[in-house]
């Protein structure tokens, strides 16, 4: 049972994401990226992550991906141009990317055998309370320092975004 | 009520990494090349999930959390800056921003 | 006894002089320079009069080096060897400074000439009372400095540079036979301190005592211009006279003969170095005469002279009677110095001519300068009873004792050196005179040192009884008087004086047709047998040649420059093709983060142990 949902799920969110780099618009690519966010969440789950799962839906593809959209409405991006030269990028990359790919593949392989495995309920400890009391605690600094990232961030994205003073 | 094989939900965070990095280097358009980013943040926050069950404990959860903090700032300070450079280059081709050159 | 400060005071007038002495008026310098050399000599006299010098007495000031196994402290040492040395160097200087004050009196420089002077004195008192070889190679080194600084005064003018230069590096040779000696020293004694070393000479192996004295004769040689390091000595004759007196008559070059009597305890035990140095001093002593039967400028002459003087002494010491070469040491400083600074009278009174044959007749005109200048060759022609024969006939006794025909060709010598300073004599103050300049005497401040100097020149031998004084220093060595080999080196002398005076003076015309008859000789010898040219031909065209095509051009231009610029271009090479990457394509940079990245996680796995 876990195995089918993971396998969907999966299919699923590779897709969004293959269909997120092939689109030319990006709005078509900004849906498909909010298709894998939803995959995940589901994958979450499965791995016993329900608080991550729920902020996935709410803070990522909920706010961050609207906002991408918003973006994208305001600037009227349209679809991409076609031309522009890069060519180391285009050189060096499907080979690097394969490696790189196959690299991980492998160590992946290796380090961790098929014994290990997850199912859902394996483990328990991700609820919003032991999240929380982690966070409070262990976690106190980062968690101060992430809201003056975030005071920081509002207003950056303020100061750049306003419209010149005529 | 089969088990999933931890190895494959990170071959599966693997595989989405590299799409992203392939949305990187091959995408010409700033807001593309921006989703790519995002798309292997979420890679890696699978990343992080797993080894938490992995490892029995909760702070790999946490990490995730903070990279979602982390993401959403950056989200909002790179769209900011994406507009400025609309509204100073008239593109939103990564490839014609490229002043910095020698 | 505070023996420091018998170099410490010409030191401070060096200081003086040399800092300040361009503002100061030369009475002043006069003062400072003079007065320091006169109270140096008066302290070394009270030291010498206070000690009871039968054994040595040694003040130790500081440890000068202190590393590993060497130790060399700054001592200072008076025995007897030193008295008399003492007495030469700073009793000649002060004469040698007074007359300074006349003869440089219209140069140049002339705050610059009195702080080389005293700087040299300083050298060579430390030179003297040094107590251990490395200090007293200080003093070696010193003076040869100054005798730089001195030849090279009239540094305008090229000849003059050039013979400060070649004097400079010739004596730098000697001075690696030196170096190489202390070396040595050090490695089979474990100490430089003359103590030390003559104490436990005795018991070491011939062949390494002979080792070190060869190469301590050496740097003799080099000091001492002895064959075939006295190349530079004739050239030297460039500086100003009383240079020429003080540093390359009476003191300077006989720093070799003290360091060979220093150190006799390792030669007494090495016969073969020793019988090296008579026969190189014999040899010299022949070769330099000849060389000045034939020359035409009064102080090459003179200097030539010295040469086979020095020679004479190192035979004295090479056949064993150091006290012997101490003691003509100490009488050919007075007449040399004499001869020197007489002749520097003359080319004053000439107004700058210094060749034999513009002169003539001037033993009217200047008759001071004549009349002491005839006690001194007098005084080295060795005719009784004038302090040269005394102390040549001690050496000549002592050649015969050891080899009878080291006597015969230091007889011949003899009657060589009779010739030559006689001939000399004749051209300069006898006949008409030939020259177009009007001869005034020198000022008596000039005068007095001469008259000084001849007195003693007459007197010195019964004066200064060296060789009895001497004795508690040198092992004994007994030789008896021969009256007959006496006898025979007086009437050589006097037969090259009766000589000279059948050619330049009875008979003008029979040096010149003489001359001719033997041409090819006369010119080998006029030439200095083109000892200089050979010098030149055989070791420094190539030595300069090879230096310029290969070490300039190929080593120092080629490889060091080239490695130097090479790696400046490589980094600017390397810098053009790293600057490609900067293309300001943001994907272009993604791709190479993508490239490290694989390298990293490659490298992780790797040393994670996944295989």
């Amino acid at each position: 049972m876990d195995v089918v949902i993971f396998l969907i799920f999966a299919i699923i969110a590779v897709a969004c994401a293959i269909n997120v780099v092939v689109q030319t618009h990006p709005i078509s690519s900004a849906i498909s990226l909010v298709g894998v966010m939803g995959s995940l969440a589901v994958i979450y789950l499965l791995l016993g992550a329900e608080f991550i799962a729920a902020a996935q839906v709410i803070v990522y593809a909920g706010a961050i991906m609207v906002l991408f959209v918003f973006v994208i409405m305001l600037l009227n991006a349209g679809a991409e141009a076609t031309k522009g030269r890069a060519p180391m990028a285009h050189l060096l990359g499907p080979p690097l990317l394969a490696a790189f790919l196959g690299i991980l593949a492998f160590v992946v392989r290796r380090l961790f055998p098929r014994e290990y495995t997850a199912h859902f309920g394996g483990f328990t400890h991700g609820t919003a309370k032991d999240v929380g009391r982690a966070l409070f605690t262990t976690y106190l600094l980062p968690f101060e320092a992430a809201s003056v990232l975030i005071l920081i961030a509002i207003i950056g994205a303020v100061v750049l975004a306003r419209k010149e003073m005529d | 009520m089969g088990s999933v094989p931890i190895s494959w939900f990170l071959t599966l965070s693997a595989v989405l990494f590299a799409l992203g990095v392939a949305g990187f280097l091959f995408r010409r358009s700033i807001i593309t090349v921006f989703m790519s980013i995002e798309l292997m943040l979420n890679a890696v926050n699978l990343s992080f999930v797993t080894f938490s069950y992995q490892l029995k404990k909760v702070d790999g959860h946490l990490f995730s959390f903070f990279v979602m903090v982390v993401a959403a700032a950056e989200a909002a300070v790179g769209l900011a800056i994406i507009l400025t450079v609309f509204r100073n280059r008239k593109t939103l081709n990564i490839d014609d921003v490229s002043s910095m050159k020698d | 006894m505070q023996l420091w400060l018998i170099p410490a005071l010409p030191l401070v007038g060096f200081l003086v002089n040399g800092l300040f002495g361009r503002r100061f008026s030369k009475s002043l310098i006069n003062a400072i320079a003079i007065g320091s050399v006169a109270l140096s000599f008066a302290w070394a006299l009270r030291a010498v009069l206070g000690l009871d010098l039968t054994h040595p007495y040694t003040e130790r000031y500081f440890t000068w080096i202190q590393s590993g196994a060497l130790t060399i402290n700054c001592d200072f040492t008076v025995d007897r060897l030193t008295a008399v040395m003492l007495m030469v160097v700073t009793g000649i200087g002060a004469l040698i400074h007074i007359y300074s004050i006349g003869y440089m009196a219209h140069e140049g420089g002339y705050y610059r000439f009195f702080a080389f002077l005293n700087l040299f004195m300083f050298f060579m008192l430390t030179l003297v009372l040094a107590a251990n070889f490395l200090v007293l190679f200080v003093g070696w080194e010193g003076v040869g400095l100054c005798s730089y600084l001195l030849i090279g005064f009239y540094f305008d003018k090229k000849f003059a540079t050039n013979a400060g230069n070649k004097a400079f590096i010739v004596n730098r040779i000697g001075d690696f036979g030196f170096s190489l000696a202390m070396f040595y020293i050090f490695k089979n004694f474990g100490s430089l301190d003359f103590g030390a070393v003559f104490g436990q000479a005795a018991g070491k192996p011939e062949s390494m005592l002979t080792v070190i004295g060869l190469l301590l004769m050496l740097g003799a040689c080099g000091k001492s211009a002895q064959l075939p390091l006295y190349v530079w000595l004739p050239d030297a004759m460039a500086g100003p006279t009383p240079v020429s007196a003080l540093i390359h008559a009476a003191t300077m070059v006989t720093a070799g003969v003290y360091m060979t009597a220093r150190s006799w305890s390792i030669y007494i035990h090495a016969p073969a170095a020793m019988d090296a140095i008579a026969i190189i001093g014999i040899a010299t002593a022949f070769f330099a005469a000849t060389i000045g039967l034939a020359q035409n400028d009064i102080k090459k002459v003179f200097a030539y002279s010295t040469v086979s003087q020095l020679g004479y002494m190192f035979v004295g010491v090479g056949c064993g009677a150091f006290s012997a070469g101490i003691y003509h040491l100490m009488t050919h400083a007075f007449f040399k110095a004499l001869l020197f600074l007489g002749s520097g009278s003359v080319i004053h009174a000439l107004s700058g001519e210094q060749d034999l044959r513009n002169m003539g007749g001037l033993r009217k005109k200047i008759r001071w300068t004549f009349l002491t200048m005839m006690c001194a060759a007098i005084a080295i022609a060795g005719i009784p009873p004038f302090a040269g024969f005394f102390s040549k006939d001690a050496i000549l006794l002592a050649a015969h004792h050891r080899a009878p025909w080291l006597y015969w060709v230091g007889t011949i010598t003899a009657g060589m050196t009779a010739f030559y300073v006689f001939r000399a004599i004749f051209l300069a103050f006898f006949g008409e005179y030939r020259g177009h300049e009007h001869p005034h005497e020198s000022p008596r401040v000039m005068l007095v040192p001469l008259a000084i100097l001849a007195v003693l020149s007459a007197g010195g031998g019964y004066l200064f009884k060296v060789p009895e004084y001497l004795g508690a220093v040198f092992p004994r060595m007994e030789i008896p008087e021969d009256p007959a080999l006496m006898t025979i080196s007086t009437l050589a002398g006097l037969a090259g004086i009766f000589l000279a005076w059948l050619m330049y003076v009875a008979r003008p015309g029979m040096a010149d047709s003489l001359a001719g008859a033997v041409n090819g000789l006369y010119t080998l010898v006029y030439n200095k047998y083109f000892v200089d040219e050979i010098y030149g031909a055989a070791v420094v065209d190539p030595v300069v040649n090879g230096s310029r095509a290969v070490l300039w051009q190929r080593v120092d231009a080629g490889i060091i420059d080239g490695a130097a610029n090479g790696v400046g271009d490589r980094a600017q090479e390397i810098g053009g093709a790293l600057r490609l990457l900067q293309s300001g394509n943001i994907r272009s940079y993604a791709a190479w983060v993508l490239f490290g990245s694989v390298v990293v996680i490659v490298a992780m796995a790797v040393a994670g142990g996944v295989r």
